[in-house]
């Protein structure tokens, strides 16, 4: 029972979301500022590629030994009264968070944002299990109101609009009356439904028996687990509450603290064109004796997924990703159809490259072929993950194992079939070619085409030049 | 990226891969190149064996398949001194993902890397080999120019048209801020998710419009259809070339996907 997977409908999720005009609006956003804010702070740090560079050998010697740094991060959070909880699977990882919660008699719990707790499908789990989770990352506390899943790995409600999110609050904080007055119509200025949110939340963090954060880092050196928001949600989250649930992924674990602040120069000005994220929030531990507050537990759930199966093969570059989001921020298909329709919890270009691991090449088969390989995911990744090349190995492997439709196979099959005879080839290609001009006529274009409407249906068709194929011209004498 | 020579290779032996899309819709484009690369001191040969470069079916998980084409180019292109496509496309294909082919046969992936050294999209060939530092050419018109997704960031074209570009007489190049973002061609991308292409290509038709350029220039056919196509269907009145034309001095062809109205069909 992980996260609901829709990706098999890729194409009438992508329909929907086109035909979707709030989507259309917040879209908009990612195409322009979003994109555009990564080349401004790029471009005012003149050691940014080599910041990158020194960011992609990390990782690479990192997972080269991964065992090692694990158990490192293992020995030093369990010596700073951590625990440490493997877990094989997304059940292994939601069974053990709800252990965990049904030890301190749980009802409510609070959380960061975390998407390997999305991957887990964590929040659906624990509210069968009559605990109710209360997500404090604004846009994860709106999709949360609105029964969605995150469309973007960093911002999950870059899909609604501002006039959307105040209806779901009108809806949904119906009592909301600051300073003990109601406030009429609701704003759409997002300074106000941030107070707002801030405000109903705060409550919640109260109320909660555990707060549960994800981690975008896991220092090997130190045992310290970090996370980095733009919020505070995730300080208050993590040390109200008596027990702290971190629940994260193996390829998490960075060697040491110096390692770290390399990363982190690249990763905000990645995701979000800043220097620094606002918080960058480092947890050691469980409240010691001495310290004011803080959580009395700790616990850090380690979730491997599938993740060890890729060291060592095509995928293990895809474990260098620190989540930053600029594929998708700058990925003309998702620019176009957003992040649900991907149908999985990662969407964009990452997700291409990853769902058909983590759910299966059959389900997510789409995802690497609904992508243009205009490269500029792999042009902006701040690992340098080869983004193109992995969806390409996805495309070979549904291929090979026919996953690919049949009349697709057959089509391109019988393409390349032609393409190695070039005599051949040039008698069926200009009888096509002289068929096109005889519909086109004098027009030079087609306006439809059959078999191509997913051309012609929003674009002229380019009819053949008159005159014949350059090469029977060519041969037949023509020079300029 | 390749490290151009140090030196004008003088009269090297060149072979023109057309590229299908070009021998098939665009003659004009391979005869401009022809034209360029002969003017500019070339031995120029057009090998007969030659047809496609093989990214239809690479691109759709097709290995073998597309390893089978790719011996088939590389023998086709025995001997020459360089290879020029004026396509970055097909040249990127060629040159960055042949040798990845042949993995698994050290003969010929030694071939194959050996071949990928002397492939060329034509203006990088123009400007980095064959050091042309301008052309003759006139063409009064205001052009935007598209850099094409797989020259820009497989071969790094950017510059080389520009520079090209500058010597034409007439010509003023307006830069689009959305230049480098992908048109939505993406080869059988376009057709087998043809709306979410379509809407990529709106936004870039939308970029184009905003220039206020009436002449939109790029190095390969597939974006160009494209755009083009998108453009008619939208009733802008922007011409569509490939740059090679315009370099050429050969712009008597109507622009692409244009009404033809002396256009005869060939015996």
């Amino acid at each position: 029972m992980s996260a609901h997977i829709t990706s098999p409908a890729f194409k009438d999720n992508a329909k929907a979301a086109l035909a979707d005009p709030n989507l259309r609006k917040a879209m908009a956003i990612i195409a322009g500022p979003m994109a555009g804010r990564r080349v401004e702070s790029a471009s005012e740090l003149p050691e940014f590629e080599a910041l990158r560079d020194e960011a992609v050998k990390i990782k690479n010697h990192t997972l080269a030994h991964m065992d090692i740094y694990l158990e490192r991060f293992e020995a030093a959070a369990t010596a700073r009264g951590a625990h440490v909880h493997w877990c094989r699977t997304p059940r292994e990882a939601r069974e053990t968070v709800l252990a965990l919660c049904r030890s301190r008699n749980a009802r409510t719990v609070t959380k960061g944002k975390s998407m390997v707790t999305e991957e887990i499908g964590l929040n659906a789990f624990l509210e069968q299990h009559s605990i109710q989770p209360v997500e404090t990352d604004l846009g994860e506390y709106i999709i949360q109101l609105a029964h969605e899943p995150p469309s973007h790995i960093i911002g999950p409600a870059l899909h609604k609009t501002r006039e959307q999110v105040a209806e779901l609050f009108e809806e949904h904080h119906p009592d909301y009356a600051p300073n003990g007055i109601k406030p009429g119509p609701r704003s759409t200025e997002p300074q106000t439904l941030v107070s707002e949110a801030r405000a109903v939340l705060r409550e919640r963090y109260f109320q909660a028996d555990v707060g549960i954060t994800g981690a975008n880092f896991l220092v090997a050196e130190n045992g310290a687990t970090m996370i980095v928001t733009n919020e505070g949600n995730g300080d208050l989250t993590q040390s109200l509450p008596k027990m702290h649930i971190v629940v994260t992924s193996i390829e998490k674990v960075i060697p040491t603290l110096e390692d770290v602040s390399t990363i982190l120069r690249v990763l905000a000005r990645s995701a979000t064109g800043q220097e620094m994220s606002v918080y960058t929030t480092v947890s050691c531990g469980p409240k010691r004796p001495d310290d004011a507050d803080g959580p009395e537990e700790m616990h850090i759930v380690l979730l491997d997924n599938g993740r060890s199966e890729m060291l060592g093969g095509e995928l293990q570059e895809l474990m260098r990703c620190i989540r930053c989001g600029a594929c998708m921020n700058n990925c003309p298909v998702y620019q176009s159809v957003g992040g649900h329709a991907y149908g999985w919890v990662y969407p964009g270009p990452i997700g291409a490259a990853l769902d058909p691991h983590l759910i299966g090449l059959e389900a997510a088969q789409h995802l690497p072929n609904a992508s243009t390989f205009c490269g500029k995911c792999q042009e902006v990744c701040p690992m340098r993950i080869p983004l193109p090349k992995i969806m390409r190995h996805w495309r070979e492997q549904a291929h090979d194992k026919r996953i690919t439709p049949p009349m697709q196979r057959w089509g391109i099959e019988a393409w390349a079939w032609l393409a190695q005879r070039p005599a051949l080839y040039r008698l069926a290609t200009r009888i096509g070619m002289t068929a096109l001009r005889a519909v086109a006529g004098s027009k030079g274009r087609l306006r439809s085409l059959p078999l191509a409407d997913g051309w012609t249906a929003q674009r002229d068709f380019p009819a053949p030049q008159p005159g014949g194929s350059f090469m029977a011209q060519w041969k037949s004498g023509r020079r300029r | 990226m390749l490290t151009p020579p140090q030196e004008a290779p003088h009269n090297p032996r060149v072979g023109l891969f057309v590229t299908c899309l070009v021998d098939l819709f665009r003659p004009s484009v391979g005869f401009a190149s022809v034209k360029l690369l002969e003017e500019a001191g070339c031995r120029l040969e057009v090998p007969d064996a030659q047809v496609c470069c093989g990214q239809p079916a690479y691109n759709s998980g097709d290995r073998k398949d597309t390893a089978a084409i790719a011996r088939q180019v590389i023998e086709a292109f025995d001997g020459y001194d360089y290879v020029v496509a004026p396509s970055g496309s097909c040249a990127g294909m060629l040159r960055d993902h042949y040798p990845a082919l042949f993995a698994g046969d050290p003969e010929m992936k030694a071939r194959a890397e050996a071949f990928a050294a002397r492939v060329w999209e034509l203006t990088s060939f123009l400007v980095d080999v064959l050091k042309l530092e301008t052309i003759q050419a006139t063409l009064p018109a205001k052009a935007t120019y598209h850099d094409s997704c797989s020259g820009l960031r497989e071969l790094g074209v950017k510059r080389q048209p520009r520079q090209l570009l500058a010597g034409v007489n007439g010509l003023e190049l307006i830069e689009s801020p959305a230049a480098e973002t992908c048109c939505g061609f993406g080869g059988t991308f376009c057709v087998k998710y043809g709306e979410v292409s379509a809407d990529i290509a709106g936004r870039k038709t939308q970029a184009i419009k905003e220039t206020g350029a009436d002449l939109l220039l790029a190095g390969d056919m597939g974006c160009l259809m494209n755009m083009a196509g998108k453009l008619q269907r939208e009733g802008a009145a922007v011409t569509v070339r490939h740059v090679a034309e315009v370099l050429a001095g050969m712009t008597d062809q109507p622009g692409i996907g244009e009404p033809n109205w002396g256009g005869s069909e060939p015996r």
